[in-house]
């Protein structure tokens, strides 16, 4: 039986109960008790700071060659907070609000408050910290808004705010290096849980450097290590991005949630070839002031300029006027692929939309004027005005764009199409961010809790710090209070020497295959796959059929793949090898449960349940439960899993069909 | 934009590991697009090795959009390649040409040791960061951030020096290999924030010593580091460093 561990009491107590009961830790114990945090983003960073300002000893491991390189750093957008700085109407309740609604109703209640509840928080302690967001002349913070709500609640670096928030944490962290808490394991990567009586109770990390596997003992081990769109192959993650850290935890019996619940982000850079290696976001803070658009003629090949006014079809603003540009990300995203697939995509694949900034440039321009009491401008004079303002907003994007493209988006609008971006599902946790194995956690996106079938913007950044900075360090206080008397485990243990046995036969297994077909034309198969059957829209024969070619692309990674080198070495191929092979059975599971959940919910679009005008049409009857798939082992060549279900019950919140109309 | 395709002969520098002599390989890469990224046209290069049974070629690069940092290739003499405020991975091949020759090296810098291939070790920079490239507040309770109004030009100039990626081509770009841009645009930005005052002084003296304890150079002001910097940052920060820590090594107790 799950237990979510959810506190009785009010919904807007339950976090202020908790934290005035939950067990200590008194510092003559914390200096005792090692925390091994796995993933140094947002998430991690924070927590492994956080944890070493309280005198835990924590050890922090990344793949990448400095924490400061995760992949947070790429967000670029804004983070969310209920500060009502704007007085336009936000409030904690508010964005608790916003935030179940966007997530279709498939996120638990007491979760999403706290997140509301720490959001103020946390832009206090980054400012605190110096991270420099926008401000406004009087030397206030500045707020944009983002897509599924009516309020500005965005907090905001450029278009750099991941980079900032990060490089925040990552400086907690380095000063948590300096005072001997926290200590840093970079290129390295994390292979195996080991669990002894129950409890996670160290890992196996492999030094990517030399090869060599290491044991680490943990009081604790928190999985921090972000999501898995690169099931995909092609999306907005970092190359590096993978699901390794989980798919171990998960193998080791922590349940996985919801794991068909992913992002399709509307706005990104269109493909251009086979060559393609990741899609690049161009962020949703465009969509405040671009309106999208597509030609009103089918195959219309005229250039964009070319095309007048009243030919343009600005299909989010007919659709849904009351939010127009600013739907929800599944919204918007589907909406273009219907736009595309019904033959009224542009550019030369025409699978894209125009993002068009020239209308934001000339409304801009005409205040600028104003402010600066120019009479009567020229149309030249008010676009370059326009063009400055606009510039000072989105700089930064629109030179990602340009370097990208080679097309210049302050001139012609840009070309954009959805792009795997977010995963919402994750390692199954209850309140206290805890799998269902003791003692081994999950925070930010690697966790399936507070996004339910749909992530709103500016919201993964604001989770990551939430549980990183605000949550872990009362819950996990809770489950170590209790493990004081236990003392660190020698890791000449056997159950460290079995692991570690474990994976070395692996890492042997896959270097002693010497098939033909490369790590990275398996990997790029999978994400053919899971793109056209598990993507976008999904039905009940694509997901039967991708689910047997899965199977086979497995026997075909496990019997013919080619990996160079040895292993101990650095080799980035067998470091990938690994991924992949991880990457395929978590695919399996994504499809076995899309299949299984026959609704349609947030971005998971399943065609066979929609609404007469083509919206996601929701089962609660059946349906409202998170997935939690319980790994039961290899039965042959099938992998079996068993699905668990953790009811959700809205106690303050009355679901309904969601309308942004 | 006219898009076309290309043959390229790439001299790319290999070594084994930290121990071993490197040298100069050369590859032929064919029918590369004109769309591709660098990276994508090594990728490509790697892809062909590995059928033919040879080893591919290490390089870092994580996020491949510009932001974190990982990318380091000196690219024709240039760190990050030709294009200006650049890095490796947003390179793109239209800045070739079919027949030209690329002369592909790692960083070069004592601070910063090759570990393999293209790969460089820059744990450096965190140790600098260590050493005082922070605030010291706890995490919880902090007060309200409206209640600190800070100045939009001082938050705006913090900002432009928050944007290092911590990449390490200023100092591959350095005759002498110093990272002063690097350590002045962390010292700048905290300098430039009121909640950075309290630790002004310790903070520039301590960064500075670390710099030089890891190896690297002494800046004489030549300006290449700025002129390579993928995101534009000033070299007024190495000024400004200057000044602080001159000031604080004046008033030291």
């Amino acid at each position: 039986m799950l237990d979510s561990k959810i506190p009785a009491g009010k919904l807007e107590d339950k976090w202020t109960e908790y934290k005035g009961h939950c067990k200590l830790v008194n510092p003559a114990n914390k200096r005792k008790i090692e925390v091994i945090v796995i993933g140094t983003g947002l998430a991690g960073a924070s927590a492994a700071a956080a944890l070493g300002e309280l005198g835990y000893s924590v050890k922090a491991f990344c793949f990448q060659d400095s924490p400061r390189r995760a992949h947070s750093i790429a967000a670029q957008g804004g983070i969310n907070a209920a500060k009502n700085y704007q007085n336009d109407g936000d409030s904690v309740f508010r964005l608790f609000y916003d935030t179940i609604k966007g997530g279709d109703y498939r996120a638990r209640e007491a979760n999403v408050h706290r997140l509301a509840e720490v959001s103020t928080n946390i832009i206090d302690q980054c400012v605190a910290q110096g991270v420099p967001f926008a401000r406004e002349y009087g030397g206030l913070l500045s707020n944009r808004s983002f897509g599924g709500t009516q309020v500005q609640r965005t907090f905001y670096a450029a278009g750099q705010t991941g980079q900032q928030l990060l490089l925040g944490a990552y400086s907690a962290l380095e000063r948590q290096v300096a005072l001997g808490t926290v200590k840093v394991y970079d290129r390295h990567e994390m292979l195996e849980v080991v669990k002894i009586d129950g409890k996670a109770r160290g890992i196996i990390a492999r030094n990517l450097i030399t090869g060599e596997l290491e044991r680490h003992f943990g009081h604790a081990v928190l999985i921090c290590s972000g999501g898995y769109g690169n099931v995909f192959y092609l999306s907005t993650n970092a190359m590096g991005s993978n699901v390794t850290a989980a798919w171990k935890a998960h193998k080791q019996g922590a349940y996985f949630g919801n794991p068909c619940f992913t992002q399709i982000h509307p706005t990104c850079i269109p493909v251009t070839g086979d060559h393609q290696s990741k899609l690049t976001l161009m962020s949703e803070s465009l969509r405040n002031d671009g309106r999208i658009w597509v030609p009103k003629q089918k195959d219309d090949n005229r250039k964009a300029s070319e095309i007048p006014e009243d030919e343009r079809d600005y299909y989010l603003e007919r659709r849904y006027p009351a939010f127009g540009n600013l739907v929800p990300r599944d919204v918007a995203s589907r909406a273009a692929k219907e736009r595309c697939d019904a033959g009224y995509g542009v550019g030369t694949t025409k699978k894209a939309v125009y993002l068009d900034f020239a209308d934001a440039i000339m409304r801009y321009g005409k205040i600028e004027c104003g402010k600066h009491g120019i009479e009567n401008p020229s149309k030249e004079v008010i676009r370059h005005h326009g063009l400055d303002v606009v510039k000072e907003k989105y700089g930064n994007l629109f030179d990602m764009y340009a370097k990208i493209t080679g097309e210049d988006p302050y001139e012609v609008p840009m070309r954009i199409y959805p792009a795997v971006h977010y995963t919402m599902g994750g390692l199954w946790v209850d309140y206290e961010l805890m799998t269902n194995v003791k003692g081994l956690y999950c925070l930010g996106e690697a966790n399936f809790s507070d996004h339910g079938a749909n992530r709103l913007g500016a919201s993964a950044l604001m989770q990551g710090l939430s549980d990183g900075y605000f949550v872990i360090p009362y819950t996990l206080g809770n489950y170590l209070a209790d493990e004081i008397y236990s003392k660190a485990i020698p890791t000449t243990h056997e159950a460290f020497a079995e692991a570690e046995k474990k994976v070395a036969d692996r890492l042997e297994n896959l270097m002693n295959i010497k098939g033909t077909e490369t790590v990275e034309s398996l990997h790029k198969r999978l994400g053919k796959i899971m793109w056209e059957k598990c993507g976008m829209a999904r039905n009940e024969q694509g997901l039967k059929e991708a689910i047997e070619e899965i199977r086979t692309l497995r026997n075909e990674f496990w019997n013919n793949v080619k990996i160079p080198g040895g292993i101990k070495e650095f080799n980035p191929e067998l470091d990938k090898a690994g991924r992949v092979a991880d990457f395929i059975e978590l695919g399996e599971l994504m499809c076995i449960d899309a299949l299984n959940r026959k609704e349609s919910c947030g971005g998971h679009f399943r065609e066979e349940s929609q609404t007469p005008d083509g919206e996601a049409l929701r089962n609660d009857e059946e349906f409202m439960f998170v997935s939690a798939w319980e790994y039961k082992g290899h039965n042959g060549n099938n992998i079996e899993w068993e699905l668990h279900k953790e009811e959700l019950n809205y106690e303050v919140i009355k679901p309904s069909q969601r309308n942004y109309k | 934009m006219q898009h076309y395709t290309m043959n390229l002969t790439l001299k790319v520098w290999r070594q084994k590991n930290a121990n071993t002599p490197g040298d100069f390989q050369t590859y032929n890469v064919e029918n590369i697009s004109s769309e591709m990224s660098f990276l994508e046209m090594f990728d490509v290069l790697n892809e062909r090795l590995i059928e033919e049974g040879k080893e591919p070629i290490a390089f870092d690069h994580d996020c491949r959009e510009g932001i974190c940092g990982m990318c380091s290739m000196v690219i024709d003499g240039k760190p990050h390649g030709p294009w200006a405020q650049n890095t490796t991975c947003q390179l793109h091949m239209r800045a070739f040409k079919d027949g030209d020759t690329i002369v592909v090296e790692p960083w070069r810098a004592k601070a910063f040791p090759v570990i393999k291939d293209l790969v460089v070790d820059r744990t450096s920079f965190d140790r600098i960061i260590q050493a005082g490239g922070y605030i010291s507040v706890n995490t919880g309770n902090a007060q309200d951030a409206n209640n600190l109004p800070i100045e939009k030009k001082a938050a705006d100039e913090a900002f432009a020096a928050a944007a290092c990626i911590g990449c390490g081509a200023c100092v591959a770009a350095c005759k002498n290999s110093s990272a002063l841009l690097f350590t002045s645009a962390k010292v700048a930005q905290l300098s430039l924030l009121p909640q950075g005052a309290p630790e002004r002084k310790t903070r520039v003296v301590d960064m500075v010593a670390q710099m030089e304890k890891e190896g690297f150079g002494a800046c004489t002001s030549t300006g290449a580091c700025e002129a390579t910097c993928p995101k534009g940052i000033s070299i007024t920060n190495i000024a400004r460093l200057n000044k602080e820590y001159l000031w604080a090594t004046l008033t030291a107790e």
